[in-house]
């Protein structure tokens, strides 16, 4: 596997794969019910209380 | 014997790192082995003396490991200190030039010193003891791995301190921000690798179904900098009883792996990591949830997606390839809409709760930290414009840059946390009605 093959993979296929994935796991973020569990998920920090004197 | 094998394999390290100054190919290679000889035989004194016979008293599962957190807090403060107070030196030695004490106090061994006790030694250790404090808070699971936590503290001290006599006896790779060389490099890779074994190992056991982002963005950082780390310090040591090595790329390829890791130091290390930080202590001082989760998912993917591109903007007007230098401005360009998506973020996170700024001292160190990081990371983007460049290069505009990403985002965002954790990890009552 030369440099070329590497390059001309990177700006082709390797490209797409990463683009999809962003792509994906941005659209994911907004899936229905997303609302809910993301206002729960920012909740754990809060739902600590062991530190709380 | 708590601390029995400790003892014998600090010993047997001892007496290996006497034999390499005995063999040593170099001088400074035998007075970098005297140092670590030295510091390895005080630390098996302090151990026996600290060993007692009875037996281990049971850990209590459910507790939280707060230990190596606490020793994490003081190294912080420690290691801040020093880093702060050789920045002054260093900037002292550029006025009075006789400040300059040949050989080890040159500027040039004095200015990795500083960058690399601000950026590992003391930003290290904030990034450390806080992912540990908050990795437990977030799964409600003690650490993984038992005393690795503590094998990882130590041996971060034992890195920095191999590093920064290093600098001093003048051995450097003269890469910036990697200049310890190969066998300080590869410890520590040993080291790094216990982290992620003690972070993802409590990840994995949590109790709570979901990972909280903040864990998300200290992931990132470990594991990111692990690869660059490795990537970037492929070399070839000249002896295995010396300190000079040679790097496994030449040329234009090898400036480009380092600024590679360079841009992604700052990218993983000073901001993912320090994100994770902000995610945590900012909801939890403002004691609201943070203002949009879902954007915190977005701008984790964002950030990740475009902080590796970003580097060859450090190479622009040299022999770097004209499109590479194209592609390292086009995406630290891009680079400023994930970062502003943060610092909203965070910012917004006290929405409703502004009236805490005029009250509570930790809640304007962060607001403070949270605009430094919205400033610097509009300067970055807008210095990598070719351009800009072209008159901010070589200047004092990119200290100035630096301190203002480092300094004021980094900088106040550990001390806020730092104020945060230290009343909890001690039990005292916080001060939270001090008037400032």
């Amino acid at each position: 596997m030369d440099y070329h093959t590497m390059r001309t993979f990177a700006d082709s296929w390797g490209l797409l794969a990463m683009l999809v994935f962003f792509i994906s796991a941005s659209a994911f973020v907004f899936r229905p019910g997303s609302r809910d569990a993301s206002a729960e998920a920012a909740l754990i920090p809060l739902k600590d209380d062991r530190d709380e004197r | 014997m708590r601390h029995a094998t400790s003892i014998i394999s600090l010993g047997v390290f001892s007496f290996l790192a006497i034999l390499a100054a005995a063999f040593a190919h170099d001088i400074a290679f035998m007075n970098h082995m005297w140092v670590l000889a030295i510091v390895l035989v005080i630390s098996v004194m302090v151990l026996l003396r600290r060993e007692n016979f009875q037996r281990a008293a049971t850990v209590d599962q459910s507790a939280y490991m707060d230990g190596p957190v606490r020793y994490g807090v003081i190294a912080t403060m420690f290691w801040a200190v020093v880093g702060l107070l050789v920045g002054v030196v260093v900037a002292l030695q550029l006025t009075y030039p006789e400040l300059n004490i040949e050989p080890w106090f040159n500027f040039g061994r004095m200015r990795p010193l500083h960058t690399s006790g601000v950026i590992f030694a003391f930003c290290g250790n904030a990034l450390i003891c806080t992912s540990f404090y908050v990795v437990q808070r977030t799964s409600k699971a003690r650490l993984f791995g038992g005393d690795l936590a503590w094998f990882v503290f130590w041996g971060y001290q034992l890195f920095i301190v191999m590093a920064a006599t290093g600098y001093l006896l003048g051995i450097s790779e003269s890469r910036e921000y990697a200049e310890p060389e190969w066998y300080v490099d590869l410890w520590l890779t040993i080291v790094w690798v216990a982290y992620l074994i003690v972070f993802l190992g409590t990840i994995i056991k949590r109790k709570e179904p979901h990972i909280y982002v903040a864990n998300w963005f200290y992931l990132a950082f470990i594991v990111t900098v692990a690869m660059l780390h490795i990537v970037n310090n492929l070399s070839m040591p000249v002896s295995f009883l010396g300190s000079k090595s040679y790097s496994a790329f030449s040329g234009v390829q090898d400036a480009l792996t380092q600024w590679w890791y360079g841009h992604n130091a700052v990218g993983f290390f000073l901001t993912a990591g320090f994100l994770g930080m902000m995610y945590y202590f900012v909801p939890k001082q403002a004691n609201r949830p943070v203002y949009s989760y879902r954007l915190s998912i977005i701008h984790f993917w964002a950030l990740i997606f475009l902080y590796i591109w970003a580097g060859p903007h450090h190479l622009h007007f040299t022999a770097l390839p004209d499109w590479a230098q194209t592609l390292g401005m086009v995406f630290s360009i891009m680079l400023w809409m994930p970062s502003w998506g943060g610092m909203i973020n965070g910012l917004m996170t006290l929405s409703g709760a502004w009236d805490k700024l005029r009250t509570d001292p930790i809640i304007r160190m962060m607001v403070a930290a949270i605009a430094f990081y919205g400033m610097s990371t509009f300067e970055g983007p807008m210095m990598s414009i070719k351009t800009v460049n072209s008159l901010s290069h070589y200047t004092d505009w990119t200290i100035g840059h630096v301190h203002s990403g480092a300094l004021g985002w980094n900088g106040l965002i550990a001390f806020a946390a730092l104020y945060y954790m230290v009343p909890k990890l001690w039990a005292l009552s916080a001060c939270t009605r001090c008037a400032w």
